[in-house]
């Protein structure tokens, strides 16, 4: 298991976000987490990444504890997160933007394997390198996000809600892309999604969380098949 | 249909107010009066930072230079025309009020940084165009001379006992009177436009329209503690008006409570008081006189550094803030034992 | 002549506007925040170049001398106030004030310590090369070898920066930290030592302004010199006229400022020198709100 979750708790304020969780994902797995809105899952991520510090619990990767810990320095520990929502600086370019993953790096070399890595990924982001990113779609934002999270060479990556106000069509690529990526690199996925199905149908393993509590952990499969969970999130 | 409470003025409480000072002011020495004077003056100031900056969140660090509108004002019209004093101090208002009006309309379209940095220009600026024109007295300036107190007072009132009432009742009036603006429709809008200026247009308020307004009257409360503070020096000139004044006024809101009118008095004695403060600890500590004559300075501007840091919104709401958490944490641990 | 002349002494008062705007706009770019007690950190680095002209009696030793103690402050004053600041001030009503109340105390901790170390009467620092006015046919102008040394630094020091900024690593971590400091935390950025480089720039910038303030008038200085106050505050309208954002623009809003300025005084009357940059700066917030480079969004910090 290389990363492993014990009784993970969260507060905003007095507010109880995430409330004894647990979990644990196998190396190269990708892992879903759905859940109603305000079931505590983008706090879970951030807690995971180091944005917001955890009340109590211990988060251990790859065998090394790193409840609480920056989130520049987990970056350097293989821990990618594309946050919800405008997860790319607007002012910068497309190059800038994907360049920013891998600064910390300090190898240029790399760098320009990295970015070319990604181009090869996202084309379109190829033929937009030198825009700057407020000129890209909804869609190809969240490519530049997904890139530039790949630049810094992750591990683990945790994505959150990256389907979030796309169309159809493009909900499909990018969760095929990300399934792609997950084999073809052999990441560690953390998934959140609002969109249960699209998550669920590519993910290996499915999580299920209610009101900052885990009510459901099982194969992706099984879940799509268990009759509560397709009532309560997958509409049928 | 369930009415609104309606807010009492507080009426009874101002005159009580009045009532106590004019005991206080038989009981205490010159030069308490006198700085009991002072104090007034600061709490008049300092509020109409509070109803600027606290409620209508615009900063302004030229509030120095309004104060000297009302002075002038008040000064000119003195002396041209020996209108009564009254008169006098009702012109510093408006006149002060006009140039709020001015420069609020020039500044609605500033916020943050941009409108201090403005009105830090106009602070440096203004003072010294008194130089230019003749009729303001140039460097030396002009008296203000608001004559001795009513005989009808007696024999034994001082110059600085009728200063104290004059600016007292001015204090009082003043301070009656923002408390009823703030409690109102216009603080209401104030505060909502501070909050968030998109949410509360889209409710219905012009907030172009309601910041020219605070910075109009918030300039009109300044002018009319120029005027009181050229009364108690008895001359307006420009080095009445420094940059460091606009800062001092800053600092006691900041003290006081950024949007707590009831912490004003605790902003404009610590003011007062610190130069005192300050000369007592240099005499103590047997310094230089490079170190006496900084020290009021520093101490001022440390104490706004560190009001700002860990008292940021004042200690009346610091206070109750603490309050607020502590019944929160109580409910919440009430919560985790039923579970 | 007299032409030639308002316009030399504009364009050399300006590019020392433009080096305190410089120091206003790193500060800025890198951390969201106006420093008002910039001038106040110039004037301390002036005193630290003082301290080693009458050591070591070098005006060219000074200066490197005054940058480093100017980055090195300012980088203290970032590591201790401003991170208070994030940490206790930034919710409430208070929020949007407190920085700039902070700096403003912080200007004047740090002139009644001045004081306090130095005394308050005037101290020289003797300009380097020659203030005297080149001769063309005969009439002499205003500029001189010292004037053109200013405006040789702040361009050299405005294509410096702007390769930092555009063209390296390390300008691309100062742009991200200021524009989104979560995402490029997340992206392995150290955002809070990157923001306290930030500082240390404007730093040295800033005490760049100060000794050639100094040096380009009397040599003469104190803690109240109308001199400091001035740059304080045409630094910052220099900062806002050129849009805030950009270090191009503060140069160009420091060289429009200190022109406008000189043409006022000499064909319209010498008494506004205090008031012309508050005018001036409401002329241009009027016609051009974002400033000459500024991007259009609404003037809010």
């Amino acid at each position: 298991m290389s990363l492993n979750v014990s009784n993970l708790t969260v507060h905003h304020g007095a507010i109880c976000a995430v409330n004894q969780v647990s979990l644990a994902v196998p190396t190269g797995k990708l892992a879903a987490i759905i859940g109603a809105n305000g079931a505590g899952k983008t706090t879970l991520l951030r807690a995971l990444s180091g944005l917001n510090k955890p009340t109590s619990g211990v988060v251990n990767w790859m065998g090394q504890t790193i409840t609480g810990v920056k989130p520049e320095k987990l970056v350097r520990l293989g821990i990618s997160h594309v946050s919800e929502g405008k997860s790319v600086i607007p002012e910068l370019t497309v190059k800038e933007n994907l360049e920013l993953g891998a600064i910390w790096r300090k190898n240029s070399k790399e760098m320009k394997e990295s970015l070319d890595q990604v181009v090869t990924i996202f084309p379109r982001l190829g033929e937009r390198i030198s825009q700057r990113s407020d000129t890209l779609s909804g869609g190809e934002r969240q490519m530049l996000a997904i890139g530039r999270a790949i630049m810094s060479k992750p591990k683990l990556l945790l994505l959150d809600e990256p389907s979030l106000g796309l169309a159809p069509l493009v909900v499909e690529q990018i969760f095929q892309t990300i399934r792609d990526l997950t084999t073809e690199m052999r990441l560690t996925v953390l998934l959140v999604e609002q969109n249960a199905m699209g998550a669920l149908k590519i993910a290996d393993l499915g999580i299920v969380l209610n009101l900052g509590k885990v009510v459901a952990v099982n194969h992706a499969q099984a879940l799509i098949e268990d009759p509560a969970v397709r009532a309560a999130y997958l509409g049928y | 249909m369930h009415k609104a409470k309606k807010e009492s003025t507080h009426l009874p409480l101002f005159i009580l107010g009045g009532v106590v000072l004019y005991f206080l002011s038989g009981m205490v020495d010159e030069l308490r009066v006198y700085q009991g004077a002072t104090i007034a003056v600061y709490v008049i100031a300092i509020s109409s930072i509070i109803l600027l900056t606290g409620y209508s969140g615009q900063v302004s660090l030229g509030h120095g230079a309004l104060m000297a509108v009302g002075a002038y004002a008040a000064a000119v019209l003195r002396i041209e025309f020996n209108l009564p004093i009254i008169l006098c101090f009702v012109a510093a208002v408006l006149a002060a009020a006009i140039g709020g009006a001015l420069l609020g309309a020039a500044a609605a379209r500033l916020s943050g940084p941009y409108l201090a940095g403005t009105t830090l220009a106009l602070a440096i600026g203004l003072p010294s165009l008194a130089n230019q024109f003749a009729i303001l007295g140039g460097e030396q300036g002009l008296l203000f001379d608001v004559g001795f107190p009513p005989l009808a007072l007696g024999e034994e009132f001082t110059q600085y006992k009728w200063f104290f009432w004059i600016a007292a009742l001015a204090a009082l009036i003043s301070m009656w009177v923002i408390r009823n603006l703030l409690n109102s429709a216009y603080g209401r809008a104030w505060r909502a436009g501070r909050g968030n200026e998109v949410a509360a247009q889209l409710a219905g308020i012009n907030t172009a329209r309601s910041k020219v307004l605070a910075f109009t009257i918030s300039a009109g409360i300044a002018g009319l503690a120029g005027a009181l503070l050229a009364m108690t020096i008895g001359t307006v000139s420009p080095s009445a008006f420094p940059l460091a004044l606009s800062f001092s006024l800053l600092t006691g809101a900041v003290l006081s409570g950024i949007t707590t009118l009831g912490g004003v008095i605790i902003g404009a004695v610590v003011l007062v008081a610190i130069p005192e403060i300050a000369d007592v600890v240099a005499h103590r500590l047997g310094s230089s006189e490079s170190v006496t004559t900084n020290l009021p300075g520093l101490i001022v501007s440390g104490l706004l550094i560190l009001t700002v840091l860990f008292v940021p919104n004042g200690p009346v709401e610091q206070h109750r803030a603490r309050k607020a958490k502590h019944a929160a944490q109580h409910t919440s641990s009430k919560k985790k034992d039923k579970h | 002549m007299q032409l030639l002349n308002t316009l030399l002494i504009g364009i050399t008062a300006g590019s020392i506007y433009a080096l305190m705007a410089i120091a206003f706009v790193l500060v800025w770019r890198s951390t969201r925040v106006v420093n008002f007690a910039q001038a106040g950190m110039a004037l301390l680095s002036t005193y630290f170049g003082y301290e080693a002209v009458s050591r070591i009696g070098s005006f060219w030793v000074a200066l490197p001398v005054a940058m480093i103690g100017g980055a090195l402050f300012a980088a203290l004053v970032e590591l201790i106030l401003m991170r208070l600041l994030v940490k206790h001030a930034s919710s409430g009503p208070i929020a949007g004030v407190a920085p700039i109340i902070a700096t403003l105390g912080l200007l004047g901790v740090i002139r009644s310590v001045i004081s306090m170390i130095w005394g308050g009467q005037d101290l020289r620092i003797v300009a380097p090369i020659s203030n005297n006015g080149f001769t063309i046919n005969g009439s002499t102008l205003v500029f001189s070898p010292l004037k053109l040394l200013v405006l040789v630094v702040v361009a050299v020091l405005l294509i410096l920066l702007t390769i930092l900024f555009q063209k390296t690593n390390l300008g691309l971590a100062l742009r991200a930290s200021a524009h989104a400091p979560e995402i490029a935390r997340l992206s392995g950025v150290r955002v809070d030592s990157v923001r306290t480089l930030g500082w240390a720039l404007a730093g040295a910038a800033g005490a760049v302004a100060g000794l050639f303030q100094t040096v380009n008038g009397n040599g003469n200085f104190s803690p109240d010199s109308i001199e400091f106050s001035l740059l304080l505050v045409s630094g910052f309208i220099a900062a806002v006229i050129g849009g805030l954002d950009s270090l191009l623009g503060a140069v160009l809003g420091g060289l429009f400022l200190g022109i406008t300025i000189s043409f006022v005084l000499m064909y319209v009357s010498s008494g506004l020198f205090f008031i012309a940059p508050f005018i001036i700066l409401l002329i241009v917030l009027f016609i051009r709100p974002q400033g000459i480079i500024g991007v259009k969004a609404g003037r809010r910090a």
